[in-house]
């Protein structure tokens, strides 16, 4: 009988999953790193917004109206004198809480429902992709308008309607993944070694099929943000004085040319955003392909 | 002169990880009417030596480090794009390995026909849709009038090769170069179209280059033999002389590794480890459709110990035999006893346990492992779902695999896309004994590899079926890796057993016209091996 070294062993068993692995390769990617910092460092900002902002979000100064950066308001004021930065550091709450649970419930339905539809085919998948159809087909406003008229608004509720929506894309893309991943023979050889269909999904079919899922994740975080911005601005999301990077931006947008830095520094703390996830994606992307370079 | 001479080409590649010389100073010529045939297995730099004379190989990262090919005199290393475009496709043309995926699926073959043809010589759709009926008929197409505005998948696979060969024909090169054309062929097709090759070659009068990894394949047809070996010739020879008197190691080990032989029948009947009766298996293909019989009433039993041999070309429903046993597609009737136990009744949890004592052997190692789990994970997964190991002692039952299956212990945390061919169906054989089985099904195990690691393959096979005190269904269309192997062997046409009996018997005197067929189609079967 052979015998194992402890060494060998250790090794067998050294980060025995693709996810360890896939940090390892993450970690050698600077600027996915960068990216991950970024946000990071937004989300911490975000929770602690009520210790660090400068001003109450809802103090103005009438008398100052819109005004300039200056050393007393460091992105300026808008034209009810309140502060910008402090706008922005609010309303970055809102906007990252919605892009984040949103995305993330868009991800979760998303991948679960098309995974299943793809796996199991047939008319379990006809059913399943003629009834995402269906809500494709129902208009996105009279959807949310009804949620609210039910519900009141609330914006849990908001989030919840977002991702409701988006997670159908995510369905079809994660289905046409699966079902081309189903023809495999790994995935046969999966069957015959006796493994649930459960497990299958999970451990063969959905590990192979994240490259596409994460890109369109990182597209799918700005749209919801942008999607906010709109419901807020029609007066179905959040209100004033309570605001989003969304909302900043339309109102800047109104009045770009008297007071360009209203448009200009939310604009910013949303490019920033979106660059760092794109860069986080492209990288956890590489980084799960385990065909890219390793060494 | 010579059509074509090649000097001391050297070839390599600039990688991540230094540089690769992938043509070390090879040098051969090719004669107007004469085919060479260049041999190697796959690394050896033999695809890289040609594709790099037509400027097919991408550079950077590859790189041409010398050498002259001289075409008609004139040298194609030191061509521009521009003037290579001219040359390629016009005079010299090539034909690929696989007809399907080097076919535009969404162009009716026609146009595909006449677009090389339009391009080269700007002449008219009319003359050259008649041009194209004219090669689809010297080629072999049934009724090319009725086919010509057919689209790639309408077509067999040998009827697509025998497309491409149209194609790269109908501006009547001087120069063909076939790489591999018939390695995703079955052996009668295959035999159909080296014969051909070697025939409108004659007709034609032109230069081949043949390049193959199968010595056996180009024994017939072959009149300029060049082997070579890590980017280098290592023998070279007439036809003849190679199979004669090899000199160089590396040859001698590649005519070693053609398979002959047939294993001592066995004698001890028994009670069968797996009995088949009246097998059906159909496919329905849509609503209303007649369905596809892809296995119609089958019976044979396999017993314990006994290696049985399924052949058969493609179509003719031996994997799905192999597939129904194991329960990987649904059986339309019949009964699959194993052990005393039916297989079609099984559910569940009942399935599960029976699956841990039959598994499968897959054909092709680059599709059958997932490419994002590692060794220890491939390998882990069946010891961890079915008991055989408890977590903590898990490593120990992967390292011990490995060692069974001849993969270095260093590799474990690798993943598949970093093996070879061999290395991997060692861990898809890994993953299939991981359960101590004891039935399995090996489907093609061998038959996208190269000769040499075939040969290992085989082997390991053998060594480990004793071991383990396997049984096994292998499914191959080769008769001679078969033969080699096969206790018994059955013969299967469209669905149905044609022929039964042992390895010697179906050799020596096959009653069907079909076995006759299939003997006949197994290259290099004139020369005796």
């Amino acid at each position: 009988m052979s015998t194992e070294t402890l060494a060998e062993i250790a090794r067998a068993e050294r980060g025995t999953s693709l996810w360890a692995d896939a940090w390892l390769r993450l970690r050698r990617n600077k600027l996915a790193l960068i990216g991950f910092a970024v946000l990071s460092l937004f989300v911490v900002i975000a929770l602690l917004t009520p210790w660090i902002a400068p001003y109450s979000y809802q103090a103005q100064n009438l008398e100052l109206g819109a005004s300039p950066p200056s050393a007393q308001h460091w992105l300026g004021t808008d034209i009810f004198g309140r502060d910008l930065l402090t706008q922005i550091l609010y309303g970055g709450r809102i906007s990252l809480a919605v892009g984040f649970v949103a995305t993330a419930v868009a991800l979760l339905i998303g991948v679960t429902w098309g995974a299943i539809a793809g796996y199991a085919g047939g008319r379990v998948d006809a059913v399943m992709m003629r009834l995402v159809d269906i809500l494709y087909a129902l208009p996105f406003m009279i959807f949310i308008v009804l949620l609210t008229v039910v519900f009141g608004r609330n914006l849990l509720l908001l989030f919840l309607a977002i991702g409701a929506v988006e997670w159908l894309t995510m369905a079809r893309i994660m289905r046409g993944q699966i079902q081309s991943l189903r023809q495999q023979e790994f995935v046969e050889a999966a069957i015959s070694l006796g493994l649930s269909p459960a497990t299958l999904i999970r451990r063969h079919l959905v590990p192979n099929a994240l490259g596409p899922i994460i890109v369109y994740t990182t597209l799918t975080i700005p749209s919801v943000m942008l999607l906010e911005a709109f419901l807020s601005f029609l007066g179905l999301g959040v209100q004033p004085p309570q605001t989003s990077w969304g909302l900043l931006i339309s109102y800047g947008a109104e009045t770009m040319e008297e007071y360009p830095w209203l448009l200009v520094f939310p604009g910013l703390a949303l490019t920033l955003t979106l660059f760092c996830l794109n860069f986080l994606g492209d990288g956890l992307r590489d980084a799960l392909d385990v065909r890219g370079a390793r060494d | 002169m010579a059509l074509l001479q090649v000097e001391d080409l050297a070839v390599s590649f600039v990688t991540r990880n230094g540089i690769n010389t992938a043509v070390d100073g090879v040098s051969f010529t090719v004669e107007t009417g004469r085919i060479t045939a260049i041999i190697g297995e796959s690394g050896s730099g033999k695809s890289v030596a040609c594709y790099s004379l037509l400027g097919l190989v991408p550079r950077p990262p590859g790189r041409i480090d010398g050498g002259r090919a001289l075409f008609e005199g004139r040298d194609l290393l030191q061509m521009k794009e521009t003037a290579l475009r001219r040359i390629r496709g016009r005079d010299i043309a090539m034909i690929f390995q696989d007809p399907m995926t080097c076919l535009n699926p969404y162009m009716s073959i026609g146009r595909q026909l006449m677009e090389p043809l339009r391009y080269h010589h700007r002449v008219s759709r009319q003359a050259a849709r008649a041009r194209a009926l004219e090669l689809l008929a010297e080629v072999g197409i049934r009724d090319p009038a009725a086919t010509i505005d057919n689209f790639p998948h309408q077509f067999s696979g040998g009827m697509r090769q025998r497309v491409m060969i149209a194609m790269a024909l109908i501006n009547e090169p001087r120069l063909l170069i076939a790489d591999e054309p018939t390695t995703a062929l079955d052996v009668t097709i295959q035999a159909q179209i080296l014969k051909l090759i070697a025939e409108l070659q004659r007709r034609r009068n032109i230069g081949v280059i043949f390049i193959s990894h199968d010595l056996a394949v180009v024994a017939d047809i072959a009149d300029t033999i060049v082997v070579m070996q890590r980017g280098r010739v290592v023998e070279r020879g007439e036809g003849e002389e190679i199979f004669q008197c090899a000199r160089h190691p590396y040859t001698k080990k590649l005519l070693a590794a053609i398979p002959s032989g047939s294993k001592a029948p066995r004698t001890e009947p028994a009670e069968p480890l797996i009995r088949v009766r009246n097998l059906c298996t159909w496919f329905a293909p849509g609503r209303g459709a007649a369905p596809v019989k892809a296995v119609d009433d089958v019976s044979f039993d396999i017993q314990r110990g006994e290696v049985l041999g399924l052949v058969g070309e493609s179509g003719s429903g031996k994997s799905t035999i192999g597939r129904s046993i194991l329960r990987l597609v649904p059986v339309t009737s019949g009964k699959i006893d194993f052990d005393g136990i039916d297989l079609t009744a099984l559910r569940g949890r009942e399935l599960k346990r029976m699956r841990r004592r039959m598994q499968m052997i897959f054909q092709d190692p680059f599709a059958s492992l997932n490419p994002r789990m590692t060794v220890y994970d491939t390998l882990a997964e069946p010891l961890l779902l079915h008991g055989i190991h408890s977590r903590k002692h898990v490593a120990q039952g992967v390292l011990r695999l490995m060692d069974d299956v001849g993969l270095a212990r260093a590799f474990v945390r690798k993943y598949p896309h970093e093996f070879s061919g061999g290395q991997r169906q060692r861990i898809a054989i890994g993953r299939a004994l991981a359960t101590r089985p004891e039935f399995i099904v090996a489907d093609e195990p061998v038959s996208a590899l190269d000769v040499t690691i075939q040969a290992q393959i085989l082997e390991l096979l053998q060594a480990l079926g004793r071991e383990y005190g396997l049984t096994m269904l292998f499914v191959s269309h080769d008769l001679a890796v078969v033969r080699h192997l096969a206790d018994r062997i059955l013969v299967l046409y469209r669905g149905e057993v044609v022929e039964r009996g042992s390895g010697d018997e179906l050799f020596e005197r096959p009653q069907q016209a079909y076995t006759r067929q299939l003997l006949q189609s197994i290259p290099g079967a004139t020369r005796g091996f």
